[in-house]
């Protein structure tokens, strides 16, 4: 199906199908997430190629100056890499040498000023990421209501649509959130932005316990993993376990430590 | 232009033509925010639509606009101005009178009285200079509320007065330290807080911008100021209508509040409508805040709307002498005025801004804020190429007390060389 011919299945597909292959190993799917080029482009790629190795799936962030949804932690990461010159175009350039390596499916993690001004619009934005082998878009500030552009863009090529369920989202919410997911559904542990915390929110289980009447997609939980023990408490009741300011935190200090703590929270992801 | 006297029960209406279903003036608007908002926002439209279809709830707060805000502010005919920019007649609507200074309060009262309707105890706001901190604090103190202000840490450092009147009216300040620490920032923290305790907090916006419904009930809240100028100039002048309107723009809201009962009149009876944007230190220098002349169609707090982004979908910093109006977008229904050619937005940058500060300071005796000084400008530029029987109406939307130290520090730096003088 893509360019390089390793995958005869969709861009989308295969993002359901890391989390199959997870699920018959007994252990939730693993979703780390790296800021496109941080700290910078050659630590970014050999910290996320060894990271892939004990990773399902990876999230990419396209670095956005005004990121809503982030804490602290990745928004300085964003900063220091707008700083050094990543751009959408550049983010999808380190993706696609990611690409020459790894099988496994990445996402794209950023927010929707950066696709809603690329050159050609979002059509083109959406084309050059399913060129650079990206198998679906996250954005935490498009609600599945502003995004019916983008959507049948995503359809056309295969991409997943991945929208946020929130702890505040009704049941209603819930069900045209699924609606217009593709590949999984992303779960928001607490009301806040992304962040390390040393546990994760009590609402959790009911909260993937609603999502999962809506729908057959697999759910994974996100915001406030940082470790075996938080990663190992969503992994028993969600289908995949996303962390990502706690790396972010371990690659501003060395690979090798970022490396570390992947391996710490794959193994959490056991049930 | 002579239209029909506008009724009592015009003055008490808070509604216009709303954003459609989904929050959009044309294109623009629209809901760009985390999902975990999304409920609250839903709540906060319902709630909205209920209260100001509420007699009680709209004479509550035109009892609090009239006692406490000090309204109706007054519309005092600018004749040495007038006579200065040789043409039209000058009016200016007095928004510097109100309690706390500037047209902020009348949107702020309006807000927390809806917090306070839907059983919030807690208020957040971001703020660019303070004057919206200090208005949305003021209103907390009023009605018992707990209030914390977002302000970016570069604006704590050039406004520390404002801070220390905040916290003296009872609010934390929390200071911004992540992106160009200004208004822009502020909002982002204030946004990324109300979605952490979104579940017993209000957050009071301050301009025109956001997701819907704020941008509809920010209008509503001071569309007061051009209520009251219809039914003042009228009065003043024997029945007359305006031929052309002026307020600044930054995100936008002392503009709005005036147009918004000109604007969605038969375009016959429409006047003309001129949103001032800063210009800066001038186009070329890339240090203005003017998205609607060069600037491009995005996404930021939550809305789609014209702003200053770069090639790379990158919100570029914006540059104005008042902090005012230092913000990089400008609200959707401003964006759709535009494109639709409803109202136009012109430029003035911070020499000329300085310029019209004194100006007035010296013709009227009223010292306007910088922000204001932006619509002087161009209101005397405008009116000088009218005519003696044509009438413009200037929002002057806050004073200058709080520029004061900043005007002299600026009016020193310029070149006092001759052939420097205009």
């Amino acid at each position: 199906m893509n360019e390089t011919g390793r995958s005869v299945i969709s861009p989308e597909a295969a993002l359901t199908q890391a989390f199959a292959t997870a699920r018959e190993q007994d252990r939730a799917a693993f979703i780390p997430y790296l800021t496109a080029g941080y700290p910078d482009e050659e630590r970014f790629e050999e910290a996320a190629l060894g990271i892939l190795e004990v990773a399902d799936i990876l999230e990419v962030g396209l670095p956005y100056s005004d990121p809503l949804g982030d804490g602290p932690t990745i928004q300085r990461s964003g900063e220091t890499v707008l700083r050094q010159g990543v751009t959408p175009a550049r983010t999808l350039e380190l993706v696609a040498r990611l690409r020459k390596s790894s099988d496994k499916p990445i996402v794209i993690m950023t927010y929707y000023n950066p696709i809603y001004t690329f050159p050609g619009g979002e059509r083109e934005f959406a084309r050059a990421a399913s060129r650079a082998g990206v198998n679906g878009l996250i954005l935490p500030d498009l609600p599945p209501e502003e995004a019916g552009g983008l959507i049948a863009e995503c359809r056309e090529l295969g991409l997943a649509t991945i929208f946020l369920v929130a702890p505040t989202s009704t049941d209603e919410r819930i069900r045209t959130v699924t609606e217009a997911c593709r590949g999984f559904v992303y779960a928001v542990s607490v009301l806040g932005v992304t962040g390390a915390r040393g546990e994760v929110g009590s609402e959790v289980p009911e909260l993937v316990a609603r999502i999962k009447a809506h729908t057959e997609l697999p759910v994974a939980v996100g915001f406030g993993v940082s470790s075996y023990a938080t990663a190992n408490g969503v992994a028993q009741v969600a289908d995949g376990v996303v962390a990502g300011s706690a790396l972010i935190r371990e690659l501003g200090e060395s690979v090798d430590e970022a490396q570390a703590l992947a391996r710490e929270i794959a193994r959490g992801c056991v049930r | 232009m002579t239209r029909p006297p506008i009724t009592g029960a015009a003055k008490h209406s808070l509604s216009f033509p709303t954003p459609d279903a989904r929050g959009r003036f044309g294109e623009f608007g629209g809901r760009y925010v985390p999902e975990a908002l999304i409920p609250a926002l839903d709540e906060l439209e319902q709630a909205y639509y209920e209260a100001r279809a509420d007699e009680a709830f709209v004479s509550e707060l035109e009892h609090y606009l009239r006692t406490y805000v000090g309204r109706p502010s007054l519309l005092s005919e600018a004749k040495e101005l007038t006579r200065h920019a040789g043409g039209a007649r000058i009016f200016l609507k007095r928004e510097d009178l109100n309690h706390t200074g500037a047209h902020k309060i009348n949107n702020t009262i309006g807000q927390v009285l809806l917090a306070r309707r839907m059983g919030k105890r807690r208020v957040i706001a971001e703020t660019g200079a303070g004057q919206h901190g200090v208005a949305t604090a003021t209103a907390a103190a009023l009605f018992g509320m707990e209030c914390t202000v977002y302000m970016g840490e570069e604006d704590v450092r050039r406004q520390e007065l404002n801070v220390f009147r905040m916290e003296l009216l009872g609010a934390t300040v929390i200071p911004v330290t992540t992106g160009t620490r200004t208004l822009k920032d502020a909002t982002n923290e204030a946004i990324r807080s109300w979605v952490t305790n979104v579940r017993d907090t209000f957050y009071v916006l301050g301009s025109v911008v956001g997701p819907h419904p704020y941008p509809m009930i920010v209008r509503d809240f001071q569309s007061v100021i051009g209520l009251e100028t219809m039914e003042q100039l009228e009065a003043a002048t024997g029945g007359r209508t305006p031929d052309a309107l002026v307020a600044c723009v930054g995100g936008g809201s002392n503009a709005i509040g005036l147009f918004a009962p000109y604007a969605y009149l038969p375009e016959a009876e429409r006047p003309r409508m001129v949103g001032v944007e800063a210009a800066g230190e001038g186009l070329d220098s890339g240090r203005h805040a003017a998205p609607v002349n060069f600037g491009k169609k995005g996404v930021l707090h939550g809305s789609l709307m014209y702003l200053l982004s770069d090639d790379a979908g990158q919100i570029s910093p914006a540059h104005s002498i008042s902090a005012g109006l230092d913000y990089p977008g400008i609200g959707p229904e401003h964006s759709y005025f535009f494109a639709e050619g409803i109202a136009e937005y012109v430029l003035v940058n911070d020499e000329e801004a300085l310029d019209a500060f004194a100006l007035l300071a010296r013709t009227e005796g009223i010292i306007p804020a910088l922000e204001s000084s932006h619509a002087v400008a161009h209101g005397v530029k405008l009116a000088g190429a009218m005519t003696p029987d044509q009438v413009v109406v200037i929002n002057v939307s806050g004073r200058g007390d709080k520029d004061v130290a900043e005007a002299k520090r600026l009016f020193g730096l310029r070149n006092p060389a001759p052939e420097a003088q205009q």
